[in-house]
């Protein structure tokens, strides 16, 4: 079982090397805080994700890593009491902007969630509303992207055959990367994944991490895990996210290796190893 | 686009809404108050309820809710006792009596009112009257309030009946002294609804109160209640209109004083059962 | 020790002697129903039951049903058709458009509105709508006149059953279909809609069986001629009018004879509330096989 990890490990080191030699920000966090019902979660966080970079976030549960998230793509949104404060610059421009067309940044920046959460419609009825949405009105065209996306996540010979049969016959593991197709439908630039293998069984979630593993490159990945072998194995860049009287705190960000091998912050050296895990 | 056409319906249907409620509402109170005075409230009607007053009316529409409320208070909330504390709880009588409840329930309260002429007025004698009234709409409450007492019974922490007992309580001091002042909001609410429905309702009461307008002299006797007298002066006596709005508004701020009155007394009598404990 | 239990056994048999009486009285309506309506229900044949149409003339011994279940049936899937989609859109408003306190003062005019007595409801509607149907469409008191009266009474429930249904779709698909950047229409109507369908018909089926049993308010509107309706402005008379405007007078088999359409509508609702628990406790969730 090791012999076979070891290969993808050492390639996916050479890929990063290969990707991410001149590193370019997408995403720019300066100084975010988020509050929901005036209950301060997460503050002065700052940080850079490197485009078609794999960047994981690490913690304790509740320290503000799935509120950061949804900072990113606007998702607080959906929370009457969130309130947020600092910048986000994606593209140059400021993602809390009154301008900004929240719905055309939602496309361009998708969100996989920690349970499985397919509509409950058709499979296929899954990855076409999204396209119809936002504007691909050609029949042909949403087939075509429909095969492409379920190939992609490895799901196309599985359901080829029922793609009109209800998306919540699938099982757990096919249901998380059914949805990830439907986030990759839409060719967003950036993905952003809370915990997507947490509610999987380890056959689900291995197959579900190689595939986010094949995503670098075409896709900026931003992915919390509780996992931290997980981390190590898929990422680039890493930052560690701690509750520091109540709020979480964004502690230490850097390069994943020299963050899991050197960690330069006492706290961050203890999580990894273990003491306070 | 689609989206603004959508929206403008939606908040159009909820204006209508609203818009029909204030009409029914600002129809009843304005020709209402036009009606109504100390003199309409004590005297009694005259030429079929044209002019004169509405004292009998009132009379015996409160006697018919104290007959209904004094029988099914008591049994309902000895029923729902039994049900959430005493019922063995898997077997099928009480899953029966449940079933039994919500059955009862469904009946339309004309069927009631059919089964009250049948029983209370003709099987047993009572005839037209006040009792047959009330017996007949305390069948009628008794389900909801039941099962609205139950749900609350069910609510109480588990601990606190863990805990009487293990002081020694004995089970029917521990339901008279911890779980009814806890259930307290579900039987309230319970309470407010049966009042509602049992003041509110005319078509069970047509066959076994009855119509006759004069002063009741016993609870024997034959009384027209509220919403009788509103159904008839509306229908039968031409020119009655405006003592039927007059009426209307009556049965409806006589519906919010029993429940203001219900609230204060609920609340007073927990208070004492509290304090005591 | 001994007394303590030796109580609670007689309280316990006390409560459950209460109990049983609630099946007693159950017993005794269905009972009482059958006993009174034997008389018309034991000469009952197919070929001329009261579905066939041999007409309402009770003091001549016709009992034809036909004409008022029709009516009934008629009423009552008018104002479904009136309140489901009008119930609906005030469910979304309330969840997705109001703000915290425009919802809650709205949810407090909903349950005032489902707490206004039918019977003013339709003295209302006697004294307001059928004038204006009749400048329209005389005479006025008509099939139409139910249907609006009837889909007022039951808005307020489906609007609020709805609501809680749409409340309770799980939020992770609220949230995944925001992520999608799909706009709230869109979100509305083809994912939280159809996510919250089980709740929504149970509180459509409990809306029409309390349609389908309601008296009063169609009673004093609908204008009461039995025949079957030719078009929305033709009066007509619902099975539960018919019991209330009859029994006082009714004697013999024509009493028997309301009473076996009491039993009839008892028997529907209850068909209807089965029908309501069934769809409403099947809920379909996402991960049941995660």
């Amino acid at each position: 079982m090791s012999n076979q990890n070891l290969p993808t490990y050492t390639l996916s080191e050479m890929k990063q090397e290969a990707v991410c030699c001149t590193p370019t920000p997408i995403l720019q966090v300066r100084d975010l805080a988020v509050r929901y019902s005036n209950k301060a979660v997460l503050s002065n966080v700052s940080l850079d994700i490197y485009q078609g970079c794999i960047t994981a976030l690490i913690g304790p549960s509740g320290c503000g890593k799935t509120s950061f998230l949804s900072t990113l793509n606007r998702l607080t949104d959906l929370h009457p009491t969130a309130e947020v404060s600092g910048h986000i610059l994606f593209d140059g421009q400021s993602v809390f902007d009154d301008t900004v067309d929240v719905l055309a940044l939602r496309r361009r920046i998708g969100m996989i969630f920690q349970r499985p959460n397919p509509f409950p419609l058709s499979i296929r009825r899954n990855l076409e509303l999204p396209l119809k949405e936002h504007g691909v009105r050609d029949r042909y065209t949403r087939q075509r992207k429909i095969k492409q996306a379920l190939e992609d996540v490895g799901l196309w010979q599985e359901v080829y055959d029922r793609l009109d049969g209800s998306a919540l016959s699938l099982s757990g593991g096919q249901q998380q990367r059914l949805c990830i197709a439907r986030a990759l439908v839409l060719e967003p630039e950036i993905l952003l994944m809370d915990e997507p293998c947490s509610a999987l069984d380890p056959i689900a979630s291995n197959v579900v991490e190689k595939l986010i593993m094949g995503l670098r490159g075409r896709y900026t990945v931003v992915i919390v895990t509780h996992n931290l072998a997980q981390a190590r194995r898929v990422a680039n860049y890493a930052g560690f996210f701690w509750l520091n009287e109540r709020v979480g705190k964004l502690i230490e960000f850097g390069h994943c290796r020299q963050l899991f091998e050197a960690p330069t912050d006492a706290l961050t050296a203890a999580y990894i190893s273990g003491v306070q895990g | 686009m689609a989206e603004r056409v959508f929206t403008s319906v939606i908040i159009a249907c909820a204006a209508l809404v609203v818009g029909a409620l204030f009409w029914v509402l600002s129809d009843v109170v304005s020709k209402g108050f036009a009606h109504i005075s100390w003199a309409f409230l004590f005297s009694e009607p005259l030429d079929a309820g044209r002019s004169g007053g509405i004292a009998p009316i009132l009379v015996a529409t409160l006697w018919v809710l104290v007959i209904a409320l004094v029988v099914a208070l008591p049994l309902g909330l000895a029923v729902a006792v039994w049900l959430s504390e005493f019922a063995p709880k898997h077997l099928r009588s009480t899953n029966y009596t449940r079933i039994t409840l919500d059955i009862l329930a469904g009946i339309p309260s004309i069927v009631y009112g059919l089964f009250g002429n049948a029983f209370f007025t003709l099987y047993l004698g009572l005839g037209y009257s006040l009792l047959s009234g009330g017996l007949t709409l305390a069948c009628m409450i008794l389900p909801v309030f039941v099962r609205t007492c139950e749900s609350g019974l069910r609510l109480v922490d588990d601990d606190w009946r863990r805990g009487a007992l293990a002081l020694g309580m004995s089970r029917p001091s521990a339901v008279w002294h911890i779980l009814l002042p806890a259930a307290q909001p579900a039987i309230l609410a319970g309470l407010v609804l049966g009042i509602g429905r049992a003041t509110a309702e005319t078509a069970a009461l047509l066959f076994t109160s009855g119509y006759v307008d004069r002063m009741p002299e016993s609870l024997l006797d034959s009384g027209r209640v509220l919403s009788v007298h509103i159904y008839d002066l509306s229908m039968n006596v031409t020119g009655g209109d405006d003592a039927a709005y007059g009426s209307a508004l009556v049965l409806i701020i006589l519906i919010i004083l029993l429940n203001a009155l219900a609230q204060c007394s609920a609340d007073s009598w927990f208070k004492r059962r509290l304090n005591k404990a | 020790m001994s007394y303590c239990s030796r109580n609670d056994r007689r309280w316990h048999r006390i409560l459950t002697l209460l109990a049983a009486s609630l099946a007693v009285l159950l017993a005794f309506i269905l009972l009482f129903l059958l006993y009174e309506s034997w008389p018309f229900l034991s000469r009952l044949r197919f070929e001329d039951g009261p579905f066939q149409n041999p007409g309402w003339y009770p003091l001549e011994g016709r009992f034809g049903f036909a004409p008022m279940i029709f009516a009934s049936i008629a009423v009552t899937l008018g104002s479904i058709l009136l309140a489901l989609p009008l119930g609906l859109a005030n469910a979304v408003f309330l969840e997705f458009y109001a703000s915290p306190i425009i919802a809650r003062g709205f949810r407090l005019l909903l349950n005032l509105l489902a707490g206004v007595p039918s019977v003013i409801l339709g003295l209302w509607g006697l004294t307001r709508l059928v004038p204006m149907i009749t400048q329209w469409q005389p005479p006025g008191a008509s099939l139409l006149a139910a249907i609006l009266v009837l889909t007022l009474m039951i808005l307020p429930t489906i609007a609020l059953t709805s609501a809680s249904a749409l409340a309770s779709v799980p939020f992770d698909l609220r949230a995944g279909a925001a992520a999608l950047g799909l706009r709230l229409n869109t979100r509305i109507l083809y994912i939280m809609l159809p996510a919250a369908r089980p709740g929504i018909a149970a509180g459509v089926l409990l809306a029409t069986a309390r349609a389908i049993g309601e008296t009063m308010a169609v009673l004093m509107v609908a204008g009461n001629v039995v025949q079957i309706p030719s078009s929305l402005f033709d009066p007509v008379r619902v099975l539960t009018a018919n019991m209330a405007l009859e029994m006082g007078y009714a004697v013999g088999e024509h009493r028997a004879s309301l009473f076996a359409s009491g039993l009839l509508l008892t028997m529907v609702v209850w068909g209807l509330s089965w029908v309501a628990y069934r769809v409403g406790s099947t809920t379909r969730r996402p991960h049941t096989n995660g």
